[in-house]
Formats: C-alpha cells, structure tokens, sequence
C-alpha cells in the first residue's frame, strides 16, 4: 500500500520541471498516465546517455546499435511491447530518472480520435498535469474547458514558464533565464564577473518540487470538497517566493534600502566560506557563530586566544586574517573527511565539497540505501537515487521503471473501455499525422 | 469565505532556520492551522534573525537579505523584523512556552492531543534532549504524523553532523558543479538550494502522510534526510557517474546540453557592481533555428556569419569568442530592450534582475505577484507573492509574518482552555511573554 495507490494523474508533462513534479506523485504511489506524442518526451533525447561498455551483448541480427542524436549507441535488451520502436529513445538517464513508475502512452492530441481517448482517460482521473506553451491545449480543444466538463472536480494544473497571463506568457525561457530573472542569481558570483547560476538545472528540479505541492493542493480540494480548479504555476512565481535568498533580498531592499552585493565566498569571519583542505575543499559557512566549538575542534592552543572568542574583536578584518592565517594550514595538513570529522566531533557546522565519484562509493549513503538499482529492458541495471524521503506507512516504491515510448498505450485504453479496434485507429491516425509531419 | 485544501489540519510547528519553515509556511499558505512555540530563553540562531538583540555593527556587516532590518536599526523588537524570517512567517501562529521544563512540555503535549502534525528539522539529538520523541507524541496522539527533517538521516556516521543547506550540497556535490569553469569552487557564493528543495518536499510528504492517514487512520514518522532530497536537483550528473562513471565538470552559465551560445552577457548599467546597479541579460540559444533567430536579432552583425559559429559544435568549441561578441552587442543596450529583441525574435532571454528590479517588473506588476502586508513597528511594504495560484482555493496572505507570542492569548486560552489562574501561573513563571528575556543576547 502507498500513500497516493487511489490517485490517478493525467500527465501531458515533457521535458523536467512537470516530469519531476509528477514523478514524485508516482513515487509514492499515483497511476501516472504519461501522454507522449509519437516522437516522445523530448528529455528521452537528452544527456546523460548510458555510454557502451565492454560487455554489452550485441544486437541478435548483428547491425550497429541504433545511435542517439547527441552520439550515445544503446544496448540490446528487452523490445518494445507495442509498436516498432527506436531504442535510442530509452537510454537518457535523466528521462529514467524523471519517469519512473509511471506508464506511457502515445497519443497524437491533434487528432479528434485522440482527444476522445483523452476524455476517456481523463474521465478516470483525480488531476491533470502540463507545461505546454500557455493557450496550446486550447488551441488543441483540450484545455481548461474541455477537461472541466468532463468532470468538475478534476483539476488542471498548468506549469509555464512565466504564468497563463501577462506580458511574458509566451516568452521563451530555460533554465538560466528563468533563474536569472527571477532567482537569486545576481548576487551569486564575483562583484568583477558576470551574476553565475546553479548547476546543471537545478531550477527546474526546484520548481518541479513546487508544482507537485500546488499539484497534491489541489488534489485535497478537489477529494475533500470536490472543488476542481485550472492551478497556474509560474516558473517564475516558484523562484521570486521562493526560500534561497530571493525573497529574502527583495524584502530586505523593502526594509532598508538595502541591495545585496555580489561577492565570492559568503563575507569573512572565523571561519567562514569555503577553504582549501589537503585533497579537496571543506565549506565552513556560518560555523564561525560557536566560537568554542570552533576552538575545540581545532584542539590547538592558538585557538583558545581571547581575542578570537570575543563577540566584538572577532568584527576586525585584521584579527580575522591573523586567525584565518592559523586555520588555512591547519585545514591543509587534513583531508577533506579528516576535518569534518572534526568538525562533527565538536558540532561545527561544515561540508566536505564531494565530487559525484565520492557520493557514488560513500558507504553513509550506500548504507542508508540512497541508491536504488532498477531493471531497465534497454538500459540493464542501473543505480539511481532513490527515495525522497522515507514514509513508516505508505512509502516510496519503485514499481517499473521509466516506461519506453508508448509501452503502456494498448494497456491503458484497455483499462479505460476502449475496444482493441479504437486502439489500433488510434495508431493509424498517429502514424499518419507522422507521414505529414515527416512531408 | 471559500474552502482551503488544508483547512482543518493543525500543525505544530518546531522548525528553525529556513527549511522546515519554508514547508510549514507552505502548508499555511494551503490553509492548514501552523502553530509555533517558542522558547523566550533560548534563541535558535538563522531562525529570528542571527542574534535576539544583535548590535548595529553585526546589522551594519551582515549581507542584506539577512541584515536589511527595516531602517536599518535593530528596532525596538529586532526578533520580528529579520527579512528571512519576515519571508517564511506568514499565515502561522506563534505563542511562547519553556519546553525545558515540565509544565512547559505538559502545554507541548496538550497542543499536540488536538494537532495533526508536527514538523521539525533541529539538529538529530535536539529534541531527545527536550524528551520529544515519536512515542512521547503518540502518547498525546496515537495517530500523529511527525515529519523530522534532519541534514543526514537519523542513521549513519554523518547522522550528528551540523548544517545548512549550504554544507549539506556541498556533500551532494553542488559546490563543485556550480560556479565559474574557470574559477575555484572558493569563488561561489553561498547558496540554499537545499532548503527550497527539503522545505517543498516536506510539506508534501506531510500532505502524502495525511492522505494516508484519511483512508487507513494510521499516523506515522517520516524521515527527510535534507542532504538525500537535494540529490535530485543533481540528476544529470548523479546519472552521468552511475551510469558511465563520468565526473560532470563545473560549466557555469553554459548549457548542460550542449546548446550554444548559452550565457551571461552585459547590458547598459547605470552603475557598478560595487553600487549594485550592473545590468546583466542572460541569452539561452536551443538549436540552429534559434541562432539564426538571434542573428536577425542583432542585426545580422559580418561576424556571426563566420563558419566557427556555423553549428551546436562549432558555436560550442568557440563559446568564449562568441560570448565576447554577443557581450559586444548587448553591452550597448538596456537589459529589457535586448530581452525585447531576442524574445520577438523567439529567444529565450532575460535580464538578470537585482531583487528592487522585480518591484518595477511589468510582467510580475500584472499578474499581481507581490502582496501588501503590514508589520508592528515595521510598516506596511511589498512582500514576494505565493509561489503557485489555485483559483478557487486562493493563498491569502491573512496573517502576516508573526510576532513573538502574538497568539499566546488564543492558544492558551481558546486552543487548550486554560483558565486566567492557568495562564497568570505560566505567566509568572516565564513561559508566557512577548519578548525574549533579557538574558538573550
């Protein structure tokens, strides 16, 4: 049993941020019904590819694996169980990622037959999930409208990148604009160098988490009140509310006046930011607010000089380079391990800064079972980060893992009535909308 | 007045710093009753500000999201004005009781008989020290959730260890994936990340547990090790290792994707970044169709027509040059125009704005985002708006960002029913007051 087994969700989701969002309604236990158009998600064609390794075992009519557009050659393995099938479509890491438990159908939404089997589905569920350019659906005659009179207390939640109103609603955006325009990132870098944004796309995980808040919302209204309602989740509105400094500095600026600087490290202090170990870095951010902690996991008399536990002399920038000339080499004759386990002693806060090779083999997290090994038919085995958060009653489950184009299509109309006829009439009139594409 | 989804649900609300606040304020923001007690002796430090009563000078040093206190005075009650407190307060309730002592742990206890949840994310031993455990709950309420959002997990050799968000991702590896390529990883500022990803994750593990309990009546513990949840914001890397033991380098503003040109480019400032008034636009081109776009653009400029900018590999391999070009071009212009430009020519570009700018944003201006609240001693100002819009379930922002025993009277008295010789007793022992006592400094 799983907290979310009597939640059916509608996903007409691609890309991350919607993917992510649904995923963790999945993970914990909603039929997630992934609508793709026959091309696919586009994420399937996404880096990281699983790369070929020695081992692989070779395809049984010996061509050349079919190869990625971005160069990544998959494996053999399990086929397809509906239609004629591009392997090169199952082999992204981060759609793997994005997709499990959940089951994909292939559903060409500007055919009418498509939206018929689209009522059908929606007909069975408790919300529905998209982040289509805002106005698409309509134009495609299965927006707000069309799923509010096929159930009214089904609930639309719409994820753009700007809102589904306003001057920016067609704007185009990714990542790093949405974060520059809207997150913290002009106070992120050095005050001579251009603002830098987070890693990889790390906004959009931190948006995805927030739609899957407004996307369980709205499932409460809809099952406690029957209250079904078309959500608005701005990309945007996630990062400007949102708790990594940016509300923060927009108040601050309302209080005081005040603008926030951008610097590198996070100001000075004892010690403060991040410094240079023996094989790595160590972050010691805010650790200088416990000064006798600090002092005992040092375990150095230097460190017990009154000057630098005095709550006013620690504010002079020349007591603190004398005391950073001590720590710098007493955090150089440590590994990066060595120091935090210092720092874990005597409760101060640190991080060592770990490279995704020292997260992989660390046995913390290998112990408390982070990692989750799924079977993928083209993939193989693969480890992935597992769950979120772990729930005594109810909890995170794999159940299948990412599903391949359209594997569930013939499945899922079963399940909502349709008649094995309508599901190949269904495939016709993809294929044929391909042809025109393809023309 | 209209339904919220969570009305009806008490949360006891046990959280420092940001990121259990940010989940409890997200459950009030959907309508759940979030109640905090607080303890007038003991000050948890990154909660109400860094200090209960911190001097002029630390204000004056602090970064201005954290000491950007309205006016820029400490104030007559600096613990309610801290602008990262301000910002994860709204919509909650806070009344002020001693947990270190019994009488104070039998109101704890009370609260909790007529509560649905309790949310904390103290350091791992912090509330076994106050003798506040799962079973302790369960004794006041056998089918209470308790959501307990610690850095590392409850288990394990890093179980004990301290931290923010900040230390926590430099574990999962975002420190050395973000930042410059071309620079160390001592250069990056630091961020929070984690705590927007732990905070919105556990309001809904809390929103999972509840819909749990409505079929089964069950309540239960949940673990949210934060250092765990914020992996995921890594996936392409954390995928690229176990998948092909390839380490990810740091790339800056480039594309993960390989796309070019995809970057950080000046734009007409009216002033330094010493004065904080550099303008900055960031340019995403995704495909061939999008370069020619943002040819046209720019007028179609002799040197975007040169073969080294041809292709996704070509534009990649000479990513510098072309960003000292494109920097060429927009440094010229004011950051909107060039945002204009490319976004009629259907390139995703925006200025990268300064938290003030948002305020004149025309975008944000008409969709309403920013929210008017007023605060004793503080004034009436603009607040950052609700993260999501539902409709017919609206985020109001009907509380704003709560003082220091503001709802001591209603807890006390409406919520438990303790009677004026009750409250005077707890009144006179301490528990119950509006300020921190005099011995926090």
């Amino acid at each position: 049993m799983q907290a979310f087994d009597d939640v059916v969700v509608l996903d007409l989701t691609h890309h991350i941020v919607g993917p992510y969002a649904t995923r963790l309604l999945a993970a914990y236990g909603a039929d997630v019904i992934k609508v793709e158009p026959p091309g696919g998600d586009i994420a399937r064609r996404l880096p990281p590819f699983r790369q070929p390794r020695a081992g692989d075992v070779p395809r049984a009519d010996g061509s050349a694996p079919p190869r990625q557009r971005h160069g990544a050659p998959v494996t053999a393995g399990g086929e397809p169980t509906t239609r004629d099938h591009d392997q090169s479509l199952e082999t992204s890491g981060l759609f793997l990622y994005l997709n499990t438990d959940k089951r994909s159908v292939v559903l060409d939404l500007r055919s009418a037959l498509a939206r018929d089997a689209l009522r059908r589905l929606a007909e069975r569920a408790d919300i529905v999930v998209e982040n289509h350019a805002p106005g698409t659906l309509d134009r495609l005659g299965c927006g707000w409208d069309f799923f509010h009179a096929v159930k009214p207390s089904l609930s639309l939640i719409s994820i753009s990148n700007f809102g589904q109103d306003g001057p920016y609603r067609d704007f185009k955006a990714s990542d790093l604009v949405m974060y520059g325009f809207a997150g913290e990132m002009y106070s992120m870098g050095s005050t001579d160098r251009e603002p830098v944004k987070m890693a990889g796309t790390a906004a959009l995980f931190e948006s995805g988490s927030a739609a899957a808040v407004a996307a369980t919302g709205a499932l409460f209204a809809s099952r406690r009140f029957g209250i079904g309602q078309h959500v608005d989740v701005s990309i945007a509105e996630t990062h400007a509310g949102g708790v990594d400094r940016r509300h923060a500095t927009a108040i601050a600026y309302q209080f005081s006046g005040r603008r926030t600087l951008r610097a590198s490290g996070s100001g000075s202090g004892m010690p403060q930011g991040i410094y240079p170990c023996a094989d790595g870095f160590v972050d010691f951010t805010n650790a200088g607010g416990r000064p006798e902690r600090v002092a005992d996991m040092i375990g150095e008399q230097w460190a017990r000089d009154p000057r630098y536990l005095d709550r006013l002399s620690r504010l002079n920038a020349d007591i603190v380079d004398e005391w950073n000339a001590h720590f710098i080499p007493w955090c150089l004759e440590r590994t990066k391990r060595e120091v935090w386990a210092e720092a874990r002693r005597a409760r101060v806060m640190c991080g060592p800064l770990f490279s995704m090779e020292d997260i992989f083999t660390d046995a913390h997290f290998r112990d408390r079972g982070f990692w989750h090994t799924v079977q993928h038919p083209v993939m193989g085995e693969v480890e992935m980060p597992g769950r979120p958060f772990i729930m005594a009653r109810g909890g995170w489950q794999v159940r299948r893992p990412a599903p391949l184009l359209g594997q569930h299509t013939s499945e899922v109309f079963h399940d909502a009535g349709m008649s094995d006829a309508e599901i190949e009439a269904l495939s016709i009139t993809d294929a044929a909308h391909a042809e025109q594409e393809a023309r | 007045m209209g339904h919220k989804p969570l009305e009806g649900y008490r949360v006891v609300d046990l959280c420092v710093v940001w990121a259990g606040p940010f989940a409890t304020m997200l459950l009030a923001d959907l309508g759940a009753e979030v109640i905090k007690p607080e303890n007038p002796f003991v000050f948890q430090p990154g909660t109400r500000g860094g200090m209960a009563r911190p001097p002029q000078a630390v204000l004056n040093v602090a970064a201005a999201w954290s000491g950007g206190y309205p006016g820029n005075v400490p104030g007559p009650r600096p613990w309610n004005y801290c602008p990262t407190f301000v910002s994860l307060y709204r919509n909650k309730k806070s009344f002020t009781v001693d947990l270190r002592r019994p009488e104070g742990m039998d109101v704890l206890a009370r609260l909790v008989a007529r509560s649905d949840v309790v949310y904390e994310n103290n350091a791992t031993d912090t509330l076994e020290k106050l003798g506040i455990t799962y079973d302790w709950l369960r004794r006041a309420r056998e089918d209470i959730i308790f959501l307990r959002a610690p850095a590392y997990g409850s288990s394990g050799p890093y179980a004990n260890a301290r931290a923010l968000g900040v230390h926590l991702e430099g574990v999962m590896g975002h420190s050395l994936l973000r930042g410059y390529h071309d620079a160390g990883p001592s250069e990056n500022t630091a961020i929070y990340s984690g705590d927007y990803m732990a905070g919105t994750q556990g309001a809904f593990a809390v929103m999972a547990a509840l819909w749990h309990r409505e079929k089964t009546g069950e309540g239960q513990l949940i673990e949210l090790a934060q250092a765990e949840n914020a992996a995921a914001m890594f996936t392409q890397a954390l995928m690229d290792y176990s998948l092909n033991r390839t380490i990810q380098p740091a790339i800056g503003n480039r594309d993960i994707f390989g796309h070019a040109p995809c970057g950080v480019y000046p734009a007409l400032s009216p002033g330094t970044a010493a004065t904080m008034e550099d303008r900055w636009v960031s340019i995403h081109v995704q495909g061939d169709a999008q370069w020619a776009a943002l040819r046209r653009a720019m007028g179609n400029p002799p040197w975007a027509a040169d073969p080294r900018f041809e292709s996704i590999a070509a534009r990649a391999a000479n990513h510098d040059e072309l960003d000292r070009y494109i920097g060429g071009w927009s440094a010229g212009l004011d950051d909107y125009e060039v945002m204009r430009r490319c976004q009629a020519a259907g390139v995703a570009a925006m200025p990268v704005l300064e938290a003030s700018r948002m305020f004149d944003d025309p975008h944000l201006r008409a969709r309403g985002f920013f929210r008017r609240q007023r605060l004793q001693d503080a004034g009436e100002h603009e607040y950052a708006g609700p993260m999501w819009r539902l409709p017919e379930t609206p985020v109001e922002f009907a509380q704003p960002p709560v003082m220091f025993g503001e709802h001591n009277d209603h807890i006390y008295r409406e919520l438990l029913g303790m009677d004026d010789t009750e409250i005077e007793r707890l009144r006179a022992a301490g528990h119950i007051a509006t300020a921190y006592d005099p011995s926090v400094p």
